[in-house]
């Protein structure tokens, strides 16, 4: 064993090819932040509770500080950055705002990568399973209620709209 | 924290993956989902000399019908075992387990053989496997394919037959009989958690009485357990109020529940007791909507 083995990967991240070679030993996020520089996956516990550093990967939310950086080599990621500017979730994203659904907004980025998952499909859901949903993203200010507020503001809108985003 | 250094290989093969287990045993991790392995590596609980990624290898994956026995491959995530009509039709025990299994993301990533593989006392899908008699099938370059009754799998806290060179390739699952009723309860502090208390029940009714169970718990002992008194305290009668008091007093001599910060031996055996009852009533209902639907 070297003392810092590396890898060479090639995947893309928000629509673009990108190539690296990187520590074996480096989580996906902070391959995104401190490589590529793009700091908009937040790294919260660092083991998996928190969520903050939720980013997509070949099209489902998955948490980015579990997955190691040479794992994604050959797929497909979606971090916060591409996601706000596809405008997939141009929508949920004014309704957080109008709903007052961030205060540090540390946790941002990762319950808008869950909740697009949940928006990508829009049925109707009661509070509860939006809550369920939402589970596995941690906010210290806003006791979520206004996070669930606008994630089930948005969702009732799409529903009305008969699916689909944009 | 950052994980220590380690090699990492990505497995082209199973018999690649074999191998690799053969050689470096203890001193190689299998990196699965990685929902349990990346904690532990982040937090330096564990510092394996090499990772071996078994993710790009599709032998492993899937989930499909064979015969009477349902086949779930080690790869396959917990989103697939969820979403699968498979599943739903023939195992419903871990259709009704699956939405307790962590949150979104990590259902997204984790495993099926990796929750098997690692045998947390508190995963539910440990439980679901010894409830429903299911074959767990290990391979090894040495000794090639071995098959492993879950009543013998699970050997303690995160101990289980597999050895250091072994994989854990798929689990056979017997599917549902007709006549036959799954409960699965767990409690928790918060959704997605791990369980406080929490029971997978497989039970044979005929004309209303029990005619065989095996009562599952997890959650409190240092493996999944299987509550051999309880069991026979409802053998041969009918799920009425008497018969569930005697399974719930029985299981005070099944289980000696771990006492540790979220709750003491005798607390999480009441809390066990509480479920007892309300899964066998549960079984109950679900027994006679059964009948009156035949």
């Amino acid at each position: 064993m070297t003392d810092a083995e590396t890898m060479e990967i090639a995947l893309t991240v928000n629509g673009e090819r990108v190539s690296r070679t990187v520590l074996v030993r480096r989580h996906l996020v902070d391959f995104l932040r401190i490589d590529l520089g793009l700091t908009g996956s937040h790294l919260g516990c660092e083991h998996g509770v928190c969520g903050a550093c939720s980013v997509r990967l070949d099209g489902v939310v998955v948490r980015g500080c579990l997955l190691l950086a040479v794992q994604a080599d050959g797929c497909d990621v979606v971090t916060i950055e591409g996601l706000d500017q596809s405008g997939e979730v141009a929508d949920l994203q004014q309704t957080f705002v109008a709903r007052n659904a961030l205060q540090c907004g540390f946790c941002t980025p990762g319950m808008l990568m869950t909740a697009a998952e949940l928006l990508a499909d829009p049925q109707p859901k009661t509070r509860e399973e939006i809550r369920t949903f939402l589970s596995g993203n941690y906010c210290r200010c806003t006791g979520y209620h206004a996070i669930v507020d606008a994630v089930a503001t948005t969702l009732d809108e799409r529903v009305k709209r008969g699916g689909g985003h944009g | 924290m950052k994980a220590p250094r380690f090699s990492y290989v990505r497995a082209r093969s199973v018999e690649q993956a074999l191998a690799l287990l053969g050689e470096h045993g203890e001193e190689a991790r299998v990196l699965a989902g990685g929902q349990s392995l990346m904690p532990t590596l982040n937090m330096r609980l564990s510092q394996p000399k090499l990772l071996i990624d078994i993710n790009r290898l599709d032998a492993l994956a899937g989930i499909s019908l064979a015969g009477d026995r349902v086949r779930i491959g080690a790869l396959a995530r917990h989103v697939e075992v969820a979403n699968s009509t498979v599943v739903a039709e023939h195992l419903p025990l871990i259709a009704e387990a699956m939405p307790h299994v962590a949150h979104v993301a990590v259902r997204n990533r984790g495993t099926f053989g990796g929750s098997l593989a690692l045998a947390d006392p508190a995963a539910e899908m440990p439980a679901c496997v010894l409830a429903l008699d299911a074959t767990l099938v290990l391979a090894s370059a040495a000794g090639g394919r071995r098959e492993v009754a879950a009543d013998d799998y699970f050997l303690g806290l995160y101990e289980t037959a597999r050895r250091p060179d072994e994989l854990l390739v798929e689990a056979l699952i017997p599917v549902k009989r007709t006549g036959s009723v799954s409960v699965f309860l767990e409690l928790a502090r918060r959704h997605g958690d791990f369980a406080l208390a929490g029971v997978a029940f497989q039970l044979a009714i005929e004309a209303g009485v029990m005619t065989g169970s095996r009562l599952a718990y997890f959650g409190s002992e240092d493996r999944p357990t299987l509550a051999r008194g309880a069991a026979a305290a409802i053998q041969g009668r009918r799920l009425d109020r008497d018969s569930r008091e005697a399974a719930a007093f029985a299981l005070a001599g099944d289980l000696k529940p771990m006492s540790n910060a979220q709750g003491s031996t005798r607390m999480r055996l009441h809390l066990q007791q509480v479920l007892t009852r309300r899964a066998l009533a549960l079984a109950e209902a679900r027994a006679t909507e059964l009948a009156g639907a035949a």
